[in-house]
């Protein structure tokens, strides 16, 4: 019981301070990693990639992916609730005064704050992703050759994406899919 | 009653039709909100939208709540949100029980692999859209730089670093505002 409470607890706690829709999410499962220790960067990496990849908002997907993962099924519909709840609220009360907070400059100001650190945010929170997706410090410990502390495959993939998906905008599911291929070919 | 049925189904097939959320979900609106079923204008739903994002929470959510609400009051808020996430929590719960029994397969590894440097482009990809059009000043450096230390190397908790920066934007523009 009391982790289906501090699962509800962490998620509304999410739904209340990640501004910004699904991406924004990121950050907060990351610090959940270091918190409680549920799943680890890579299970977080694997979460991000379905839940792209599944119909439903991604934000949506990754609370009910990870509180699957802490508790089950149970896990995964109350950390989705948990999530929504501070929404509601929060639009609901606004949605009487919509226009006066659409055209309020302290909300604009305050957004002038949150929207580079929601960027920083997202940013700290791929680092964690990128160390183990492109990095493999346990093989850079045993041998002590700089060489082996990046994984060159994945690191070539990598830059090949960047280019491609900044070229083709095509939707997310089409690169998971061909990584998914190109990793089992590769045996990466 | 039979309007609340109608906003949980609505919602749910457009959480059923969506595929990455936020924008995502604004054709899908169009069709369904705008064009069908008339609950609201297509300025109404970009209203929503702008606020949804200034708001806290998932866009989508935010969105299905705004337009149930001012459909049904706030069983609408309430009974739209929980359409949009309901084929979610069913996709997600099955998809993940399926995972758990699969993930040890060398295959499966292998495909996650492959995944995760995909991911890991994505993530790029929004940080730098996201920057594009966030960090336009000196003070979007700043706080761009804050948050990255504080979470990326000190590890505190992002909830910190999302309450000071929206106190530094009105303390920035309110400074700002007083040299004018």
């Amino acid at each position: 019981m009391s982790i289906l409470l501090t699962l509800y607890y962490e998620f509304f706690k999410i739904g209340l301070f990640a501004v910004g829709g699904g991406m924004a999410t990121i950050p907060f499962l990351n610090a959940l990693i270091d918190k409680f220790h549920w799943f680890d960067a890579a299970m977080l990496a694997d979460m991000i990639a379905i839940s792209e990849s599944t119909p439903g908002p991604i934000g949506i997907n990754m609370a009910t992916f990870t509180g699957y993962t802490v508790a089950s099924f149970a896990g995964g519909v109350i950390a989705t609730l948990g999530l929504i709840t501070p929404s509601i609220i929060v639009i609901i009360i606004i949605a009487q005064v919509l226009k006066k907070f659409k055209e309020s400059a302290a909300v604009q100001a305050m957004f002038y704050g949150l929207r580079p650190a929601v960027a920083g945010l997202i940013a700290a929170a791929g680092l964690s992703i990128f160390a183990v997706t492109l990095v493999d410090t346990a093989a850079y410990q045993t041998s002590g050759n700089l060489m082996d502390l990046f994984q060159w495959l994945p690191i070539l993939l990598f830059l090949i994406l960047l280019y491609c998906t900044n070229k083709y905008k095509k939707h997310p599911i089409f690169y998971i899919s061909i990584c998914a291929v190109i990793g089992i070919l590769l045996k990466l | 009653m039979k309007e609340l049925a109608d906003l949980f189904v609505t919602f749910a097939k457009m959480g059923l039709f969506t595929f990455g959320g936020g924008y995502a979900m604004l054709p899908l609106l169009e069709r369904e909100v705008v064009d069908n079923k008339k609950w609201a204008t297509k300025e109404e739903i970009m209203d929503y939208y702008a606020v949804g994002q200034c708001t806290p929470g998932i866009i989508a959510v935010n969105v299905s709540t705004f337009v149930g609400y001012y459909q049904k009051g706030i069983a609408g808020g309430i009974i739209a949100t929980l359409g949009v996430v309901f084929p979610s929590i069913v996709i997600i719960l099955l998809i993940a029980s399926l995972i758990q029994g699969f993930s040890h397969i060398a295959v499966v590894q292998y495909a996650l692999s492959g995944i995760r440097v995909a991911v890991c482009a994505l993530i790029f990809n929004a940080i730098v859209s996201l920057s594009k059009s966030g960090v336009k000043d000196v003070y979007g450096i700043l706080l761009f730089l804050f948050a990255f230390v504080m979470v990326g190397i000190l590890k505190l908790s992002p909830v910190y670093v999302v309450v000071v920066s929206a106190l530094c934007g009105l303390l920035i523009k309110k400074i700002q505002g007083g040299k004018k």
